[in-house]
């Protein structure tokens, strides 16, 4: 809602020296969202001033019509003498009344004016058009003013230039608020001063011989108000304080009879609509569609209506979406094509915020009244909006109202709110006490009766107003947010962080220690993604959740890992020149459940059932907490030191342990197979001990990397941390450190390519029992001293015992059999042996 | 070596007069005081100490000596030899420093060589941000509640008082999710809010409630300099008895200061959500600017669009209805709530002008914000 604040004034007196941020500062504060405050005009400076055109000369040989004009300004230019000025426009005539820069003014932008040679002539100013003037998008032509305005008149002044406006941000609760007696009711409170009602007008009592309408749906128009003027001059123009409110408001003008029905609505909240009453074929009917008809609306398009939709009819069919848009058959005509019209019946109606709601979004027709309804208008003001636009068009266009007045209004019960006195103190924490509180609700329109117990009904207008903390608000706001005043509440002892919550940040500072980077990628995808991953056709992450609307067709989908994000990342990253990467990211993905649901919309008058909450969370998709790793480039950089070490399989591989430490489980490793990893260098991961895999990692597979345009060997990881933690964090036993010495042996094992290492570390602890303290794997060796197919494992042993120090027999009794146990199980050979 | 000799005087024994020890002596000292590395001192030690060195030849003349003399001649040498290894042991000692300090100067580096072998990794700014938010609540003796993204629409609005023909549900553009049949009528949505978190605590624990609630929402906003579709928010809900707006007051008045700082005014703004009653937008006085932007176009402020404010969030104090519909006596239980919005937070704690920055990955934005924020 756009209010100019010179309109303002009208309804508030407002002390002379308030701005517009001045009067925004107390609105805000009253919880009018202020979004911003246009000066208007101040970078105008005249002499802008009205001029009657004398001469026209039409200059040719340019590329397009110039005019030369002798234009008679009075005596603004000093001299008396006719202004001679250049101009481009064409739709005006000798004897027009026009609006004239001089030199020496500034216009908008800033543009300074002097005279100055041009084609071939001199220009001492300019006729001005609407858009020169900062006076709204209109460029047909230069402004042609009513012929009354003598030359020389200040045209600032005339045409209302300097001004400031009001952008004012309307939150659904205040429908009131769509309007200039809304926001001045607002103001007048804020400042605490009376407001001049613009819909206290004395208007004539209903009677039988107004337009005949029926309302065949009462509950979606409990109101309907009809009034008619005939006699109307069809060449009537708005004047100009019309267009300029108009204008400042943000609507542009376009021909009386619209613009008086759109000036009403701003200034009194209540839609109005203008039928040319010489084109409606009989009585008026409110109804429902039936499905399959049609109505071409003012905008010319043809519309299918659908049985919800809520109509206006005549004898001939469907003439306008109630509460949306007229229809195209009975609009007001344009004078300038025909005939005009001049006979007109004003309609001010009171619709179903809902049915207006539903309406305008089928239609996607969301229009200055569909807005207004939606949010609720006042329907005692229809009456009042009614007679204000009889009353401007037999003013302006010289009509003559009717006197039939037809008022069809539905019964309304009196909505009385009963609320304890001392609710707002016991909202806000402090004590306004019960004279405050009737005073405040007295202001905002509430009739208050009683003492402790206050019986208040609401205005009209304030539909939102419905129980007693709606009124408790109202008192709170207008007391003002500041002068509630600051406490702290008694908060019970808390447990702090859970498991899960201390496991989360954990596992990301521990990759972040590790030198991975966070990312935040957003989860839409599309198949594509799952394409380049190689995924199979009837792979399970191919089984997504999918978006009616997303922003982008090509990604409907919501991730079922986290990988295609990720990869993206790191390729953004590359394609930035960042080439040594390690990333990382951590969230959920949404796997649909086997059964899939619609999720029920219980009552709210209640707690749901346990059984309707179940259905609740049955409908929604499984949402595990992943976290995943990429990488390429140098993990380890070249430098002086020497050599560094490339990103590959084993560190994706590593950031799968670092995890699995942070959240205090012990992982296992396997050979895996899964895209979109390399086949050969993918790792299951397992928590240790069960069968339960959690992830994988490793090297993505060739055909990946390529499809995917990244490095080569780039390497990724992936856990599903719920399930890593499912069993939640294993408590650390402190550990018996012992003080006897170390003995240190090592021992060499061949054994086949194909034979996992782990299986021969496994092997070798197993065998060495409770003296083996540490055991490495400090090279791995291929080549002909271990024969084809086969691979030299080489292991540090480090023994102790917590009791004694041991035997170099004892330390070789144990290497012995760790020896013995790997070769049982692998095949192992001793090497050298 | 004289064999033993009874019958001459000992005097007589020149290695042992006391002018050739004290000249032996001060020979050894002499040589030592004159070596100038450890390799010539090593040669002087073994020329005046050694076997065939005069004070040891000297003292092997004592055995020879009648007894009466022997004590005499020994004390002679012993003193000689005390002397001569102080010097000894002293010039040792300079030799050695002389050496471990050239030795050491020559082992010197550069130490201001760079040193970026091991890969530096950092946490992203949101999420820390979000940890510091909790903490400072969990200090407060809140608990941290998290709950689904694709969540049911009945929890992301009907429960909080935002029935379907509410307008405020056009207010939040909305991701739907397909029903199994294809149509938009799954009844999910993606969460637009955290506020659905809060409906599931209450139906989850009875009051006194005290949490809050960070994660991911989602709204069908175009991605641009100020606008995400996915975002963070933090929102807090405390529901016990007699809570009130001024509970609100102080416990957003502490967060402020515990996050940004003390000495910025904040601006108190009714508003309006369904889900609070009474509702208000918080405004934190611009930072950077203080509000001396605000109707002076020769300085404009980028921070706050010379606004003077910053938003910071919503909140307000529970509507009876959303504890209706969690199953919460409304006449025993009173609540607040508020919702901060973290990439809005981000921008302004930390001058990141672009939220771009915030969700394309670039590690050159993530990496300057280390750990911890």
């Amino acid at each position: 809602m756009r209010v100019p604040l010179s309109w303002l004034r009208e309804y508030v007196d407002l002390p002379a020296g308030e701005t517009g941020r001045d009067v925004a500062e107390r609105l805000v504060r009253a919880g009018l969202e202020v979004e911003t405050v246009e000066q208007i005009g101040t970078d105008l400076k005249g002499p802008l001033v009205v001029g009657q055109v004398l001469s026209i000369e039409e200059l040719s040989g340019f590329k397009k019509p110039i005019r030369h004009c002798f234009v008679n300004v009075g005596d603004a230019n000093g001299t008396g003498e006719p202004q001679e000025i250049v101009c481009g426009a064409t739709n005006f005539a000798v004897g027009d009344k026009v609006v004239v820069v001089l030199p020496g003014a500034v216009l908008p932008g800033p543009f300074p004016i002097a005279a100055r040679k041009t084609y071939g002539r001199t220009s001492a100013g300019m006729i001005c058009s609407a858009r020169e003037l900062g006076m709204g998008d209109d460029h047909n032509g230069i402004i042609v003013l009513p012929p009354e305005y003598e030359p020389g008149t200040d045209a600032i002044e005339l045409l209302q230039l300097v001004d400031e406006v009001l952008d004012i941000a309307v939150t659904p609760d205040r429908g009131y608020c769509l309007s200039m007696r809304g926001v001045a009711r607002e103001a007048a409170a804020a400042y605490g001063l009376p407001l001049a009602d613009p819909a206290l007008l004395d208007v004539p009592p209903a009677n039988s011989y107004g337009y005949l309408v029926k309302v065949a749906d009462p509950a979606g128009c409990d109101r309907f108000v009809a009034r008619t003027v005939v006699g109307l001059d069809p060449a009537a123009k708005s004047p100009i304080w019309l267009q300029r409110r108009l204008q400042k408001s943000g609507i542009r003008p376009i021909s009386l009879a619209v613009d008086i029905t759109n000036y009403v609505m701003l200034e009194v909240g209540q839609p109005l609509h203008a039928y040319d009453k010489q084109r409606v074929d009989g009585p008026i009917l409110v109804r429902r569609a039936e499905e399959g008809e049609t109505l071409t609306t003012l905008d010319g398009v043809e519309r299918k209506l659908s049985a919800e939709d809520l109509l206006i009819c005549d004898n001939s069919g469907p003439i306008g979406l109630a509460g949306v848009m007229g229809g195209a058959s009975t609009e007001i005509l344009d004078p300038a094509a025909g005939p005009g019209t001049t006979e007109v019946i004003i309609e001010a109606a009171h619709f179903d915020p809902v049915a207006i709601a539903r309406g305008a979004k089928r239609h996607k027709l969301p229009s200055e009244a569909s807005k207004r309804f939606e949010r609720g208008v006042d329907p005692e003001a229809a009456r009042a909006a009614a007679q204000r636009a009889v009353d401007l068009l037999v003013l302006i266009a010289g009509g003559t109202a009717e006197a039939g007045v037809t008022d069809i209004a539905a019964p309304h019960p009196v909505r009385t709110i009963t609320i304890a006195a001392d609710l707002p103190d016991r909202v806000a924490g402090t004590g306004y006490g019960r004279e405050t509180v009737t005073r405040r609700l007295q202001e905002i329109g509430c009739s208050v009766a009683g003492a402790d117990i206050l019986e208040v009904t609401p205005p009209t207008w304030r539909p939102d107003l419905t129980d007693p903390y709606d009124l408790a608000e109202e008192v709170i706001r207008l007391e003002g947010y500041d002068n509630v005043p600051s406490r702290m509440p008694t908060v019970p002892p808390g447990s702090g962080l859970t498991e899960a919550q201390r496991i989360h940040r954990r596992t990301g500072v521990a990759l972040a220690g590790a030198g991975y980077v966070e990312v935040n990628t957003y989860p839409f995808l599309g198949q594509a993604a799952f394409e380049a991953l190689g995924l199979e056709p009837e792979d399970r992450r191919r089984r997504t959740v999918k978006l009616v609307n997303p922003l982008n067709d090509e990604e409907p989908e919501l991730r079922t890992t986290l990988l295609p994000g990720l990869l993206g990342a790191l390729r953004r990253n590359v394609g930035r020149g960042n080439t040594d990467l390690a990333v990382f990211e951590t969230g959920t993905v949404f796997l649909p459940k086997d059964e899939l649901s619609v999720a029920p919309r219980p009552a709210v008058d209640r707690r749901p059932s346990d059984e309707e909450l179940a259905a609740l969370d049955a409908a929604l998709p499984d949402q595990p907490r992943r976290i995943a790793v990429a990488l390429t480039g140098e993990r380890l950089p070249s430098g002086w030191w020497g050599k560094g070490a490339p990103a590959g399989w084993a560190d994706a591989v590593e950031a799968g342990r670092t995890v699995a430490r942070a959240a205090g489980v012990e992982l296992t490793v396997r050979q895996g197979q899964l895209a979109p990893w390399h086949p050969g260098r993918c790792a299951e991961l397992l928590v240790a001990g069960t069968d339960r895999v959690v992830g994988h990692a490793g090297e993505l597979h060739p055909r990946v990397v390529k499809a995917l345009g990244l490095p080569a060997r780039t390497s990724a990881m992936e856990i599903d941390l719920d399930l890593l933690t499912a069993d939640g964090a294993e408590r650390v036993s402190g550990p018996v450190v012992s003080g006897f010495p170390v003995a240190t042996q090592d021992v060499a094992l061949i054994v086949d390519a194909a034979v996992p290492a782990a299986e021969v570390e496994a092997a070798l602890r197993s065998g060495a029992g409770e003296l083996l303290e540490a055991i490495r794997l400090f090279d791995v060796f291929t080549g002909e001293q271990v024969g084809e197919g086969k691979k030299s494992l080489a292991y540090a042993l480090r023994f102790r015992a917590t009791d004694r120090t041991l035997t170099a027999d004892e330390a070789s009794a144990a290497r012995e059999a760790a020896v013995a146990e790997a070769v049982a199980r692998t095949g192992a050979v001793l090497r050298g042996a | 070596m004289s064999a033993p000799n009874k019958s001459y005087d000992p005097v007589e024994v020149e290695a042992l007069k006391p002018e050739a020890v004290e000249q032996a002596r001060d020979e050894a000292v002499a040589a030592f005081a004159a070596a100038t590395t450890l390799d010539e001192l090593k040669q002087a030690k073994v020329a005046h100490t050694g076997d065939r060195s005069a004070l040891s030849l000297a003292n092997r003349e004592i055995g020879a000596l009648p007894p009466h003399a022997k004590a005499a001649a020994g004390k002679l040498i012993g003193q000689a030899r005390g002397a001569v290894n102080q010097a000894l042991a002293k010039r040792q000692a300079e030799l050695e420093a002389e050496r471990d300090a050239r030795v050491l100067v020559e082992e010197a580096v550069d130490v201001t060589l760079p040193y970026d072998r091991t890969p530096r990794g950092a946490r992203h700014p949101l999420t820390t941000m979000a940890e510091r938010i909790e903490d400072t609540f969990v200090a407060m003796g809140y608990q941290v509640a998290e709950g689904p993204e694709v969540e049911a629409e009945w929890l992301n609005f009907d429960a909080l008082n935002l029935g379907p023909d509410h307008p405020a549900r056009s207010m939040q553009d909305t991701f739907f999710v397909q029903a199994p049949d294809g149509s938009a009528d799954s009844g999910v949505v993606l969460r637009t809010q955290t506020s659905p978190v809060q409906a599931r605590t209450l139906l989850d624990r009875e009051p006194p409630v005290y949490v809050i609630c960070p994660g991911r929402v989602y709204r069908t906003d175009e991605l641009d300099a100020t606008h995400t579709p996915v975002f963070r928010q933090v929102e807090g809900l405390a529901v016990d008895e007699g809570i009130t707006f001024a509970d609100l007051k102080g416990t957003i008045e502490q967060l402020v200061s515990t996050l940004i700082g003390d000495g910025l005014e904040l601006r108190w703004r009714p508003s309006y959500f369904p889900f609070t009653e009474p509702s208000a937008e918080i405004d934190l006085q611009c930072f950077v600017c203080r509000g001396e932007s605000v109707g002076d176009p020769d300085r404009p402020c980028r921070t706050c669009s010379s606004e003077g404010w910053i938003e910071l969030g919503g909140c307000g104090v529970v509507n009876p209805r959303v504890l209706v519909a969690c199953g919460v006596d409304p006449n025993r239980y009173s609540g607040f709530a508020f919702g901060l919005g973290l990439e809005r937070i981000l921008m302004n704690r930390h001058n990141v002008a672009d939220m771009r920055d915030m969700v394309e990955g670039d590690i050159r934005f993530t990496l300057p914000f280390g750990m911890e924020i």
